[in-house]
């Protein structure tokens, strides 16, 4: 499309671009010494080609990622898929394709890719810089030889000055395309007056724009990941969270250069987790939906202020922002030994186990009792038996709020520091003396409700939470996720600057236009041509509205001199 | 279905079939249109004989219209050649749209949200646009060769969603009520319509750069005497490959823009609903791998040895991923984008 004679105001291309012309071959190489060869790979590693193939291998290397579960995005499916698949996971993760994105292939693609656009984009960059103080190129002598040229004729009043009359034309076609956005340079010789147009610098710029925002997109993940840290917290109904690494957080993750000790102070109270459930008999019974959660904040300075956090509306906090991840029951178990006395009275989080809110917990008692008690319990907030005689929950909503609970009795295994769960039950060296095959029905509770622990270990409660004054009868609880990612605003900023560098680097048209005045006896020839550098459709339509507006310019000046575009050259209609 | 008679969607789902079987007749007339065109071009050769070529920047080849420059498929429709079966299928196609349209909108109604929330939902507004966006283009060149592709395409697609990917309208899953829902959506929607004219013309362009490659090779032969198979007759009437090519590059940067604006749009939403905004989830790989198979397309199309039918296999690739994304990694890739409603 365009062609590929090169000036300085021509943007800079490696050697192997197409518009780039191809280097004779014939001639023979020069022998390289050490630096000849250096030369050459660095020109190797910056060429069109090179780029387009680590392009392709990047997306190629991404995509086995998608395929094998990654410790990143799914530790669970790692641990899941080391079970289905033990013979082969050993090899999996020798390629490292657990871990794709931080993979050493993977992080060499991406590094040598960014090598080239670097190398690629500096030399590029000085050279547009001087490119843009360049002038516009001379007016070629032959303008009729472009693809996109166009002809008029104007006839001269008697005696006119052919000359002057073709400065004077050309004068009106440089004020026409200045309007239009052009560098312009005059170049008259003779009588022969003429005056040469650019535009669309700004497709370079875009180009290089967009490039070196992408760098910047780099650095920002790079560097912004380092300075973030995201950590997950679990606070019950009208309990609290204080944002202090000991204290608040079942899990933190750091970047690297986070420091952990100065945190800032703040504490979380749920006040109220709100959700609602789609009715029974409605398209979609049973999904929960309008999750909230309502917090008091409360920061070292100012008044205590209400929060609320949503699906897709985290909560901003010093800094922080705030998620909800997830959302149970946490009913209330007291417990008290034989004499009566409160052994053990707290609000347990269950963990949900399907879209009804079937809810599996367990409870440790590890003081206060003759043994150690290991509680493992199922929560239902709508108790429902199945024909196999087995209940679950048949909605999300507390509509018939039942507890089921095995109890086992020994050592919970605690007491030499192992760290365990709080959410699993290890029952090695405990006997189980309820539920199960333990010849004791399980211990059934609705809200309210005490029963006797077998053997006469004491009782169990589960409290109702509407006796003091609440309006469910369980208490909720949410987890929620505490992020600082530093990085996240630069990484938008420049992913939206390489938007705008590409919008430009693809839509400005970048061309040469050039008017051309010739006196031939009574008449003056007018000659227009355009030379499209890069893709650019609209030349033709560009090089037709100048005669045509030049023609009506002229017309204006020299009303007797009516223009005649000459016939067979007539500049191409557009639709 | 619910018990006030019809409901709004099933109106809408009687609709779409409607819109189906009108497509499927727009296909009909658009196939009997190129196959006339074949006849046409063997006819309008004969004819010719030993006259001199009269097309603009030809290069030289022997045929027919084929050898228009890029320009040729910028016409006027006032200006166009009068195909009449053409001319039947796009106003059957518009037909067709219409339904397509009032199919869209009544489920949007139905649901009282917009209407592009689970894959059938995706699939029918997806293909409402390929459709919209291909008529909005013949305003302004001449594609209707590409008519019985296009529609085919929408007819698998939209009958095959209608099909296996429908379901009744239910509330929206929290994490789908957003405004980024809205936008990053449809803008990934847009974008795969435009990267399927971008696809359907990449294809067009290898088939008729095989068949400049055969002409020119058959001319070298003794004069007519080998009468080489070239591909179908129609290919004759259209555009030379060159021009075919720089109009699959048009349509690909705009559709690579679009993609661009989903990418940076899905990761906003993602780190309003997840807390981060990337983290190589299976649609985030795959949105990725779709946008650097493009962005390679664009860098092919600059370098040498790979302009031409080089870079457009990666435009058919590129859009072959688009589509690999949408039904295989939505059904069956383990991630966080759950949000088929299927089950
Ligand atoms: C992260 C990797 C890269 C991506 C995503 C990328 C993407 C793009 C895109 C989308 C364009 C089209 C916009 C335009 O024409 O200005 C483009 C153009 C271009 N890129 Fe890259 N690029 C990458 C790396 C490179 C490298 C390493 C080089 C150096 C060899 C390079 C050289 C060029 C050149 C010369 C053009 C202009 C092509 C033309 O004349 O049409 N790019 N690139």
């Amino acid at each position: 499309m365009s062609n590929s004679r090169s000036d300085v105001s021509d943007p800079l291309r490696p050697a192997d671009h197409a518009d780039t012309p191809a280097p004779d071959t014939a001639i023979a190489q020069p022998r390289l010494g050490v630096v000849g060869w250096l030369r050459w790979g660095w020109r190797q590693l910056t060429s069109m080609r090179t780029a387009l193939v680590l392009l392709l291998l990047l997306a190629i290397a991404a995509i086995p990622g998608s395929i094998v579960p990654q410790r990143s995005a799914d530790p669970n499916g790692v641990t899941q898929w080391r079970t289905d698949n033990p013979d082969l996971f050993p090899v999996l993760d020798a390629l490292q394709l657990f871990d794709v994105y931080t993979s050493a292939w993977f992080s060499a693609i991406y590094i040598l890719l960014f090598i080239s656009l670097i190398g690629c984009v500096i030399p590029r960059t000085r050279h547009h810089w001087s490119a843009l103080q360049a002038r516009p190129p001379r007016t070629p002598a032959r303008l009729a030889r472009l693809d996109d040229h166009a002809e008029a004729v104007v006839e001269l009043p008697e005696g006119a000055d052919a000359a002057a009359a073709a400065a004077e034309a050309i004068d009106a076609a440089q004020i026409q395309l200045k309007k239009a956005g052009y560098r312009v340079e005059r170049y008259d010789a003779r009588d022969v007056a003429s005056v040469s147009a650019e535009r669309g610098y700004l497709r370079e710029t875009g180009n290089l724009v967009f490039h070196g925002a992408l760098v910047g997109v780099l650095l920002a993940v790079g560097i912004g990941g380092g300075l973030t840290y995201t950590g997950q917290t679990v606070i019950t109904e009208d309990d609290s969270f204080v944002n202090s690494l000991g204290l608040g957080y079942t899990s933190f993750n750091p970047g690297r250069f986070v420091d952990t000790g100065s945190l800032p102070p703040y504490t979380l109270t749920l006040d109220r987790f709100d959700v609602s459930y789609t009715p029974l008999g409605e398209a979609g019974q049973g999904q929960a939906g309008d999750f909230a959660a309502h917090l008091t904040v409360r920061e070292p300075e100012g008044e205590p202020r209400d929060g609320v956090v949503r699906v897709n509306h985290p909560l901003d906090v010093a800094g922080d922002r705030i998620y909800l991840m997830g959302n149970g029951y946490a009913p209330t178990v007291t417990v008290r030994d034989p004499e009566g006395d409160v052994v053990f009275s707290e609000s347990v989080p269950f963990l949900p186990q399907d879209a009804n809110m079937t809810s599996q917990g367990v409870i440790k008692i590890a003081d206060g009792l003759d043994e150690q008690l290991g509680l493992v319990g199922f929560f239902y907030p709508t108790a429902a038996t199945m024909q196999s005689g087995a209940v679950t929950s048949a909605f999300g909503d507390l509509l018939n709020p039942l507890m089921t609970l095995w109890v086992y009795a020994g050592d919970l295994g605690i007491d030499d520091g192992t760290p365990r769960s709080v959410y699993t039950l290890d029952p090695d060296g405990m006997t189980q003396v309820a539920g199960g095959d333990s010849g004791v029905e399980s211990l059934e509770l609705a809200p309210g409700q005490t029963v006797d622990l077998p053997g006469g270990r004491g009782t169990i409660t589960f409290e109702d939470e509407t006796a003091s004054g609440a309006v469910e009868s369980v208490k909720r609880y949410v987890s929620l996720s505490v992020h600082r990612d530093v990085g996240a605003p630069w990484v938008l900023a420049f992913a939206t600057l390489a938007v705008l560098g590409l919008l430009a680097a693809l839509f400005v048209p970048r061309r040469r236009l050039w008017v051309k005045a010739t006196p031939e006896g009574s008449t003056l020839r007018v000659e227009y041509a355009g030379l499209a550098r890069g893709e650019d459709p609209a030349i033709r339509g560009a090089v037709a509205d100048l005669a045509r507006d030049h023609a009506a310019a002229l017309a204006r000046l020299a009303p007797a001199g009516a223009a005649a575009v000459a016939p067979g050259v007539a500049p191409g209609t557009r639709p | 279905m619910l018990d006030t008679g019809l409901s709004m969607d099933a109106v809408s789902v009687v609709l779409v079939w409607t819109a189906v079987a009108v497509y499927t007749l727009a296909f009909i007339a658009y196939t009997i249109d190129l196959a006339r065109r074949s006849d046409l071009a063997i006819k309008a050769k004969d004819a010719a004989g030993a006259r001199v070529l009269v097309g603009v920047g030809g290069g030289g080849l022997a045929g027919g219209v084929a050898e228009r420059g890029p320009d040729a498929l910028e016409v006027a429709p006032s200006q166009r050649p009068r195909y009449l079966w053409a001319r039947i299928g796009t106003s059957l196609t518009v037909l067709g749209f219409l339904f397509h349209v009032a199919a869209d909108v009544l489920r949007g109604i139905a649901a009282g949200r917009v209407p592009w929330s689970n894959m059938y939902e995706f699939a029918l507004t997806g293909t409402m646009l390929v459709v919209a966006v291909y008529l909005v283009v013949l305003f302004r060149y001449d594609l209707r060769f590409l008519g019985s592709f296009l529609t085919g395409l929408v007819i698998v697609l939209l009958g095959g969603a209608a099909l296996a990917y429908y379901v009744e309208v239910v509330p929206l899953a929290d994490p789908l009520k957003s405004v980024w829902l809205v936008i990053h959506v449809f803008v990934a929607s847009l974008a795969t319509a435009v990267f399927a004219l971008a696809f359907a013309l990449s294809v067009l362009q290898l088939m008729q750069a095989r068949r400049e490659r055969l002409t020119v090779a058959a001319s070298g032969d003794a004069d007519g005497a080998a009468v080489a198979k070239t591909g179908p007759g129609f290919l004759r009437t259209l555009p030379g490959a060159d021009a075919l090519e720089s109009l699959a590059y048009r349509f690909a940067i705009v559709g690579f823009i679009l993609w661009t604006f989903t990418l940076i749009a899905g990761s906003i939403w993602a780190n309003d609903a997840w807390g981060r905004y990337w983290g190589f989830d299976t649609k985030e790989v795959w949105t990725f791998v779709i946008w650097t198979l493009y962005a390679g397309y664009i860098h092919a199309r600059a370098t040498r040895g790979w302009r031409g039918t080089r870079s457009a296999w990666l435009s058919i690739i590129g859009f072959s991923a688009v589509i690999f994304n949408f039904t295989i990694v939505n059904q069956f890739f383990k991630g966080l984008h759950v949000y088929s409603g299927l089950s």
